[in-house]
């Protein structure tokens, strides 16, 4: 007789009987008429179709079904066959939300409200004034730099912001050569960054020059091939698209060619062109895009731009958008999208990008901070441009705060613990939740509301359609799951 | 592939325990050095021993042994010579390839002698145990049950005699860790003895359940350690079908996180047969999502031996039927950004995307190629086969490349 056992042997569940076995934490939503996704703890999914899912439930699922198999090695279900789930749950789980325990890692400094450019979605109600009261002073930006370096997170990443940042480059210089001095004093010096956000009108090859020398890295706007952008960005002399166009290249020479990032915001004259976008990024060699819709902040809402488009038009851009990209990347052109590399790293890793709007606890406060240029503290980006439309709900107080009375203002640790999704109403109950975030400024902004009415949410229904159609491609298309799984690793 | 070990004709013993020795050629070898240390002489070098050289050699201090090493007329012709000796080991030329450096284990009770270090091989393995606790499906070295402690004992004398710029060795079994302390105390015992070379140990991990066991692995702090772990599925009742013992899968897991845990590098090696085909790609899903913190993961081709030999039937899987799934598998792990290879497996039967992970490697003694393979324009590339495979089994559509990789 052979010394070794068959495979029936170490399956403990006789075949005849039912197999035991305990349902481990896993949410459902259904993806169309015949398949659920199914996620675990972790974020981890797996189709399922009605009938076996409903087995699975009743603890009916025969341990021979291949399905039981896969969702044991997925940490669905347990059995006597092995104890490793909870522990291997948990580590994921930890992963999952590591950046938690470091805290703030974004700080944003917005150094002025003055712009030369007037866009009509403008989230930041620029001023057009050249006046100084809008600009940040050196009191300021000394003690909110303070503050920053204050924060546990071991990695600083320091932003500048506007209006448009460079025009007050001397106050940016100030904060980036203080802030090197302060860090180096500390016990422990801190990994610093730094990023100018720029629409690159104005920059000058001395100011260049010193982001070269300092590792301040550049994020500029591009909307799209010269006569959209221009129409979406004016300024005097029409000229947005050229001096952007000129300024990327000039920052890749003197700063290096991964330096420069851009982001394009749609508008319902991008709508019909969402290729012409794409092809533009590709002839500005850059790598991807981030298909991002506007912001219900600022003049977006004042000049009614926000409202001209709904959330399925906006995803219908996005869908084409994206569809093209998987086409761009078939014919072998590398080329990424980057909003689903942030879901897909979610999705297909046990890494949070950290991605502020997707991220529960919500990213306010503890994500990224805004200081203002007048010295105030607001949670985020999108909390000060609420502030900027008469809601200073999110306002955390002044630079003069200590850092311990600014991180545990009460509406802030009261908006991170109702809008924390795992038990937000609705949330709670839905699969996609490991992958999605809280957004409280944004539920507050439209409906006065820290959670939200999920049905009623455009968050929601944005994400939940992404969440789906990114699902959906991948499942059909083995090339798709192979790019989206490399995206979700370049996220 | 080469001989490693076998019985020989022994005259003369003075000595009957097992000892290691060192190989020279140099007959003047310093009388301080020769009490460890034995002089081969092989092939022509055998002409040397003429009377006065012979005389030399009664006179002068004793080396460990004389290895006289040649074909059979070669070997006939100085049988006499040898009588007038002692501690004289007559090799077949098998043995051929012995040359300075090199280390030997000479057993003269047994009349026999095992080849345990070769200077010019890449790898150098150290047998340690070939007791086990898993009796793997496609094992290359069956578990015993006898006490060969001795090896252990032998290797902490090993590790001392081998030259200090050695770049690598390994430790394998049967189960190292089934020693314990002692285990440890030996790769304690390396790290002072080699502390240049890195050091690959085969383990199917399970003894490090036990966290404070890991803790102490990790406490040696040895610089270049890493260990080879097996996970042969992400469903813990095939792992434990393929290595035969149940409870294996979350005991391996649970080891692997403590190793790691305690700062230790890991290794996990995946052999891809039949049994572990099925759930190759999700097994790879499943190190990506929960072990990735892991240093390598290896996608082993089958050798022919030992218990594969017996379960060839449900092993065996041509490489050229599952060419499309190790693409998958390994897609998946660079994908996630882990460091990954494909080993003894063949140029031909891979897909081009497997080639920047591919690796030539099977050790040096018992690598082979096919007679075809002789026109074969990236031989030199390829990793070629298992003696093992040459000889019992091995794909049917193994086809030579025309072409350089290039064109």
């Amino acid at each position: 007789m052979s010394r070794f056992q068959p495979i029936t042997f170490f399956n403990r569940h006789p075949a005849e009987e039912q197999a035991q076995y305990k349902l481990l934490p896993f949410r459902f939503t259904p993806l169309d008429d015949e398949r659920y996704v199914a996620t675990n703890l972790a974020g981890e999914y797996r189709l399922i179709e009605r009938e076996p899912l409903q087995k699975l439930v009743e603890g009916k699922l025969s341990a021979t079904d291949p399905r039981y198999v896969d969702l044991r090695a997925r940490h669905f279900l347990t059995d006597v066959h092995s104890k490793m789930a909870a522990d291997l749950l948990a580590i994921k789980v930890r992963t999952r939300h590591e950046r938690l325990s470091e805290w703030t890692g974004l700080h944003m400094f917005v150094l002025t409200l003055r712009c030369e450019h007037a866009c009509p979605y403008c989230q930041v109600s620029r001023q057009s004034e050249d006046k100084e009261s809008f600009d940040m002073s050196r009191e300021h930006a000394t003690k909110a730099l303070a503050l920053a370096l204050r924060s546990p997170n071991p990695a600083i990443k320091l932003e500048f912001q506007g209006g448009e940042s460079f025009l007050n480059f001397d106050l940016m210089k100030f904060i980036v050569l203080r802030a090197k001095e302060e860090n180096a004093k500390l016990p422990v010096p801190k990994d610093l960054a730094f990023v100018a956000a720029t629409n690159l009108a104005v920059v000058t090859d001395e100011m260049l020059d010193f982001c070269g020398k300092h590792d301040v890295g550049i994020s500029t706007s591009l909307d799209g091939p010269r006569e959209l952008h221009n129409k979406n960005r004016p300024r005097p002399g029409g000229d947005s698209y050229e001096r952007t166009i000129a300024g990327i290249q000039k920052v890749r020479q003197k700063l290096g060619r991964t330096s420069a990032s851009a982001l394009m915001t749609t508008t319902a004259a991008s709508l019909p062109h969402v290729k012409e976008i794409i092809n533009e990024y590709l002839e500005q060699e850059f790598h991807g895009i981030f298909l991002r819709p506007l912001s219900p902040y600022g003049f977006a809402m004042k000049t009614k731009f926000y409202r001209a488009y709904d959330a399925a038009r906006w995803l219908q851009f996005y869908d084409e958008g994206l569809d093209y990209i998987i086409e761009l990347n078939r014919q072998g052109v590398e080329f990424l999208e980057y909003y689903s590399a942030t879901i897909l790293a979610k999705m297909l890793t046990s890494r949070d990008p950290g991605y502020v709007d997707l991220m529960s606890p919500a990213g306010i406060g503890i994500g990224g901070v805004v200081y203002n240029y007048d010295g105030t503290v607001y949670a985020g980006d999108e909390a000060r441009m609420l502030a900027e439309m008469g809601d200073a709900t999110f306002k955390l107080g002044t630079v003069n705060d200590s850092f311990e009375t600014l991180f545990t203002n009460e509406t802030l640790l009261q908006a991170l613990d109702e809008s924390f999704a795992y038990s937000a109403p609705m949330c709670h109950d839905c699969a996609f939740e490991p992958w999605c975030g809280a957004d409280p400024v944004f539920h507050w902004g439209q409906q006065k509301d820290f959670v939200g009415r999920k049905p009623d949410s455009e968050f929601c229904q944005r994400n939940m359609h992404i969440f789906k159609g990114l699902i959906r491609r991948m499942e059909e298309d083995t090339f798709v799951r192979q790019l989206f799984t490399r995206w979700a690793n370049l996220c | 592939m080469l001989k490693l070990r076998g019985r020989v004709d022994v005259v003369n013993a003075t000595r009957c325990n097992p000892s290691l020795a060192n190989i020279t050629r140099n007959p003047k070898l310093p009388t301080p050095l020769r009490r460890k240390t034995a002089l081969l002489l092989k092939g022509a070098d055998l002409a040397w021993l003429t009377p006065e050289f012979v005389g030399q050699l009664r006179m002068g201090a004793p080396f460990a042994a004389l290895l006289f090493c040649g074909g059979e007329t070669e070997l006939a012709a100085v049988e006499g010579i040898a009588r007038e000796l002692h501690d004289v080991y007559l090799l077949p030329d098998d043995y051929a390839y012995l040359d300075e450096g090199d280390i030997l284990r000479l057993n003269p009770a047994g009349e026999s002698i095992s080849s345990v270090f070769r200077k010019a091989a890449p790898n150098n393995t150290i047998l340690l145990t070939e007791r086990c606790n898993h009796l793997c499906l496609m094992c290359s070295q069956p578990p015993k049950s006898a006490d060969d402690s001795w090896l252990l004992d032998e290797a902490f004398e090993l590790v001392r005699m081998i030259p200090l710029d050695t770049e690598n060795i390994g430790f394998s079994g049967g189960e190292p860790t089934l020693y314990g302390e002692r285990f440890i105390e030996l790769v304690e015992a390396t790290k002072l003895a080699l502390p240049h070379t890195s050091l690959d140990i085969l383990s199917n991990g399970r003894s490090f359940k036990n966290e404070a066991f890991a803790a102490k692995l990790g406490r040696v702090k040895h610089p270049a350690l890493q260990l080879g772990i097996p996970v042969y599925s992400d469903d813990p009742v095939r792992h434990d079908y393929v290595v035969q013992a149940q409870g294996a899968f979350d005991e391996t897991i649970q080891g692997i996180l403590n190793l790691k845990r305690y700062g230790v590098r890991v290794e996990i090696r995946v052999v891809v047969h039949q049994q572990t085909l099925p759930r190759l790609v999700q097994t790879c899903e499943f190190i990506t999502r929960n072990l990735l913190f892991v240093d390598h993961v290896a996608l082993m081709g089958l050798e022919i031996t030992g218990f594969t030999r017996a379960n060839l039937e449900i092993l065996w899987a041509d490489p050229q039927s599952y060419r499309d799934t190790l693409s998958e598998a390994i897609g998946v792990l660079r994908a996630n950004g882990m460091n990954c290879s494909v080993y003894n497996h063949q140029l031909c039967l891979v897909n081009k995307d497997i080639e920047p992970v591919y690796r030539k490697s099977i050790s040096d003694w018992k690598n082979e190629y096919l007679p075809q393979c002789d026109g074969c324009t990236r031989k030199s590339d390829c990793g070629g086969f298992f003696s093992t495979q040459v000889m019992f089994k091995h794909s049917e559509h193994v086809r030579p490349f025309q072409t350089p990789a290039s064109a």
